[in-house]
C-alpha cells in the first residue's frame, strides 16, 4: 500500500460515523461600497502605525513628489518594473533599470530602490497586496532592494481583509505587506529592518 | 507501532524540568517580560475587531468542517497543486518524510538548503536527518538562528528563542556567526535593532545564493492549490522566491477548503499571534510559480491516530499561534524546554501525548502540567477546549500505584460509616505521629504543600459530645 492511501484509508476510519458541522459566517463580510474620505484616512493612520512613510497626494502632484523622495535618499539606479506609469518618473533623473532581461538576485541587491504600484490596499489593516501585475513586476523586485516605493491609487482601498481576498486571484502569486521587514524575536518587542526592504514609502492618490 | 517522533527524545517527567526551571531566575524574568509584553498587544488588537467572537466561531467550524472531511480535501488539494505544475508526496512518518526531502535535495545536486521556520520540520528532526544525509540545513528566522547558532532547543512556538534575552543573543552571535558563515560585526551591542542587522549582513549571501529552499506553510487551500505563509522578517520571502526548488512540508490538518476561508483566518492568525493587526509578510503561491520547482510533502507522523479520538481531535484545529502559551501561568513559569517537545504549553501538553502516546514518563506528565485555569481556551482562536482534553487525558493516562492504592483504602474507608469513624478516632489519638512531608512515593504531593493538621477530634465525635453545639 502506498503511504497517499495508508494516510487516506486511516483518515476514513478515524471519521467513520462523525457527523458534519455547519459553518456560520456571521463575521463582517465584503463592503463593497466605494472608498470614502475615512476610509482613505484610516489606510493612512494603519500604515503609519507599522513606521512605514505615508504621503497623501493628487495624481499631478506624482512625479515631483517621487523625483523629490528619490533625490532625498540620494538613490541614482532604481528599478521600475513594466506597467508603471512612465509620467510619474520624468521629473526623477534617476537610471531607470525594467527587469528585462530578468535582472539576477546580486544586481537587485546593488540598486537603490523599487517603485511599485499594486493590486489592493486594506484599510483596516494598513496593508498593499502585490500580485505581479503591471506595475508591480516578479516577486524578487520587492524583496531584495532595501527601499520599496509603493503608488496606491484611493480606489484600490478597501475596507476589509474579507474585500481583499474577493477581489484577489489565488492563481497569482501574492505577496501581502504590511509595513517595512521586521522581527518581534527579541524580548517580543516589533524591530524594523531585517531581510526584506527596510524602508517603505506609500503614496496615495486621491 | 513505532513510537512517534517530535523533534526531541522524551526524558524526564514534566515536574522535574519545571522544578530545574523555575530555579532560573534569568528565564523566569526573560520570560515574564515577554510573554506580558505580548498578552498586552493581542489584548488590544482583539478588542479592537468588533465581530472577533464570530470569526472565532468560523474559524472553530471551519477547521472542524475540513477535519471531519480531510480526506476528501486532502485529494482535492493534491488534484489542484498537481494541476498548478507542482509536486505531491505524502509522508506516514517523519523518517518517511525525511527521506523524501532528503532525496529531493540530493537530485538537485545541492548540498545546502535554507529553510524557512517549520513546526513541521522541526517536529520531524529534518535538519538532523539532512545532515546525516551531508546536507546542511540554515535556519533564516531570527528566532531559529539564534537557537541554531547557540546550539539550543526551541521553546516556543512562535518565538523558539524567547528563553534568551538581547544580552545573551549578543554572546551567541558575538561567538558563533564565524562558525557558519559572516561572522558577526566587531563592535556588536545588544540594541535589538544592532542584533537584526547582524542577522540580515549574516544571512544576505546566502539567500542570494541558495538554490534549494525548505519550508512550511499556514494554511493550504483545496480549492486553488494555494500554499499560504505568514511571516515577519521577509527571511521567508527570499526562502520562498529566490530559489530554485522549494520544498513544503505541511502536517495534513493545515489545509482548508476554500480561498474564501483565508478571510476568516487572516484575521485571526496575526491578531493572535504577534498580537498585529496584520504580520508585516504574506506569502501565497499556487503550484509552480514564475517557474519555479514546487513539491509539496504531506505529513501524517501520528495525525491520523488524534482524528481518531472523540475528545482529542479538536487539537488538530490548532493554527500554532502561541497565545494559550502567552497566557498560560504554568508555561510562563516553567518555559518550552520542561514540556520536552517542539509543542510546548497548553497546546503541547495535550497535542504531544497524543502524537506520541502516553508510554513514557514526561509524555504521562504533561496532561497535568495545568491548572486548569482555562485561560487557554479563552485566548484560543480556533476554540480549543484544553482544559477538557487536559482532564480527559488525565482520565487515560496510567495512574501511579501509590494514587492507586490510596484510592482502594479510601473506598474501603468510605464504605461504611463504622469504618470511617474508627478511623478518625485513630487519627485523633495518632497526630503528633504525623510527618511534616509524606513518605515514599507520596512525597510529591507534600513537595509543594503543607499537609493539613489532623484535628484532636472529628467533626463527628464532635456533633456526638455537643450534640450539634446544643450542650
Ligand atoms: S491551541 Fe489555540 S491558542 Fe494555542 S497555539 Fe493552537 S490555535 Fe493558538
Amino acid at each position: 500500500m502506498s503511504s497517499r492511501d495508508l494516510i487516506l484509508a486511516r483518515v476514513r476510519r478515524a471519521l467513520a460515523g462523525v457527523p458534519d458541522v455547519e459553518i456560520t459566517r456571521g463575521y463582517r463580510g465584503p463592503a463593497e461600497d466605494r472608498p470614502s474620505a475615512e476610509r482613505i484616512r484610516l489606510f493612512e493612520e494603519r500604515v503609519r502605525d507599522y513606521r512605514a512613510v505615508v504621503h497623501v497626494l493628487e495624481e499631478a502632484e506624482v512625479a515631483g513628489r517621487v523625483a523629490r523622495l528619490l533625490g532625498g535618499r540620494g538613490a541614482h539606479r532604481v528599478v521600475v518594473p513594466a506597467g508603471f506609469p512612465s509620467g510619474w518618473l520624468d521629473a526623477a533623473g534617476v537610471e531607470v533599470l525594467a527587469d528585462d532581461p530578468p535582472l539576477s538576485a546580486a544586481e537587485l541587491d546593488a540598486v537603490d530602490g523599487v517603485l511599485t504600484t499594486c493590486a489592493v490596499a486594506i484599510a483596516e489593516t494598513g496593508t498593499i497586496v502585490l500580485d505581479t501585475g503591471p506595475g508591480q513586476g516578479r516577486r524578487a523586485l520587492t524583496l531584495v532592494p532595501d527601499y520599496h516605493l509603493c503608488v496606491v491609487r484611493a480606489a484600490q482601498i478597501v475596507a476589509g481583509v474579507p474585500d481583499a481576498v474577493a477581489r484577489l486571484d489565488p492563481k497569482r502569486p501574492l505577496t501581502w505587506i504590511s509595513g517595512p521587514s521586521a522581527t518581534s524575536d527579541i524580548e517580543l518587542n516589533r524591530v524594523e529592518g531585517v531581510h526584506g526592504p527596510r524602508s517603505l514609502e506609500v503614496l496615495i492618490v486621491t | 507501532m513505532s513510537v512517534t517522533f517530535l523533534g526531541m527524545p522524551a526524558t524526564r517527567p514534566f515536574p522535574r524540568n519545571a522544578a530545574r526551571a523555575v530555579r532560573d531566575s534569568q528565564l523566569r524574568f526573560n520570560l515574564r517580560k515577554a510573554t506580558r509584553t505580548i498578552r498586552a498587544k493581542r489584548a488590544s488588537v482583539v478588542a479592537e475587531a468588533p465581530d472577533w467572537a464570530e470569526l472565532r466561531e468560523a474559524g472553530r467550524a471551519i477547521k472542524e468542517h475540513t477535519l471531519r472531511n480531510l480526506d476528501k480535501y486532502l485529494v482535492q488539494l493534491e488534484e489542484s497543486v498537481t494541476a498548478a505544475g507542482g509536486h505531491v508526496h505524502w509522508a506516514a512518518d517523519a523518517a518517511e518524510a525525511n527521506r523524501i526531502v532528503a532525496d529531493l535535495v540530493k537530485a538537485t545536486g545541492e548540498t545546502e538548503v535554507v529553510k524557512v521556520k517549520s513546526m513541521a520540520t522541526q517536529e520531524i528532526g529534518l535538519n538532523e536527518a539532512l545532515l546525516a544525509q551531508g546536507i546542511t540545513a540554515y535556519e533564516t528566522d531570527l528566532a531559529e538562528l539564534i537557537v541554531q547558532l547557540g546550539d539550543d532547543r526551541p521553546s516556543h512556538i512562535l518565538v523558539p528563542a524567547i528563553h534568551r534575552n538581547r544580552a545573551e543573543i549578543r554572546e551567541i552571535f558575538a561567538e558563533h556567526m564565524s562558525g557558519w558563515g559572516r561572522p558577526a560585526p566587531e563592535d556588536l551591542t545588544d540594541d535589538p535593532a544592532a542584533l537584526a542587522e547582524a542577522a540580515r549582513l549574516h544571512l544576505r549571501e546566502r539567500f542570494l545564493k541558495t538554490k534549494v529552499a525548505i519550508s512550511g506553510a499556514n494554511f493550504a487551500i483545496a480549492e486553488t492549490g494555494t500554499m499560504v505563509v505568514l511571516e515577519s522578517e521577509g527571511n521567508g520571502r527570499m526562502c520562498l522566491t529566490l530559489p530554485r526548488t522549494l520544498i513544503s512540508v505541511v502536517g495534513i490538518e493545515k489545509v482548508l477548503p476554500t480561498w474564501r476561508d483565508l478571510e476568516v483566518f487572516l484575521q485571526l492568525l496575526p491578531r493572535s499571534s504577534t498580537g498585529e493587526r496584520m504580520n508585516p509578510y504574506t506569502s501565497m503561491w499556487t503550484g509552480a510559480a514564475e517557474g519555479q520547482e514546487f513539491h509539496l510533502v504531506l505529513l501524517d507522523n501520528g495525525r491520523t491516530g488524534v482524528l481518531a479520538d472523540e475528545v482529542g481531535r479538536q487539537a488538530l484545529r490548532c493554527i500554532r499561534c502561541s497565545a494559550c502559551l502567552n497566557v498560560c501561568p504554568v508555561y510562563e513559569r516553567t518555559g518550552g524546554h520542561a514540556y520536552g517537545s517542539v509543542y510546548p504549553g497548553p497546546i503541547g501538553a495535550i497535542l504531544t501525548p497524543q502524537l506520541r502516546g502516553m508510554g513514557s514518563e514526561l509524555d504521562r506528565s504533561l496532561p497535568y502540567a495545568s491548572s486548569l485555569c482555562g485561560a487557554c481556551y479563552e485566548v484560543c482562536p480556533v476554540a480549543i477546549d484544553i482544559p477538557s482534553v487536559l482532564v480527559e487525558l488525565r482520565a487515560r493516562a496510567p495512574h501511579p500505584w501509590a494514587e492507586r492504592a490510596g484510592m482502594a483504602a479510601a473506598g474501603w474507608v468510605l464504605e461504611r460509616s463504622g469504618r470511617l469513624a474508627r478511623m478518625q478516632r485513630a487519627g485523633g489519638r495518632l497526630r503528633r505521629l504525623v510527618p511534616r512531608r509524606l513518605p515514599g512515593p507520596l512525597g510529591g504531593w507534600t513537595d509543594t504543600r503543607d499537609l493539613p493538621k489532623v484535628p484532636e477530634e472529628s467533626f463527628r465525635e464532635w456533633w456526638d459530645r455537643t450534640d450539634g453545639g446544643r450542650r
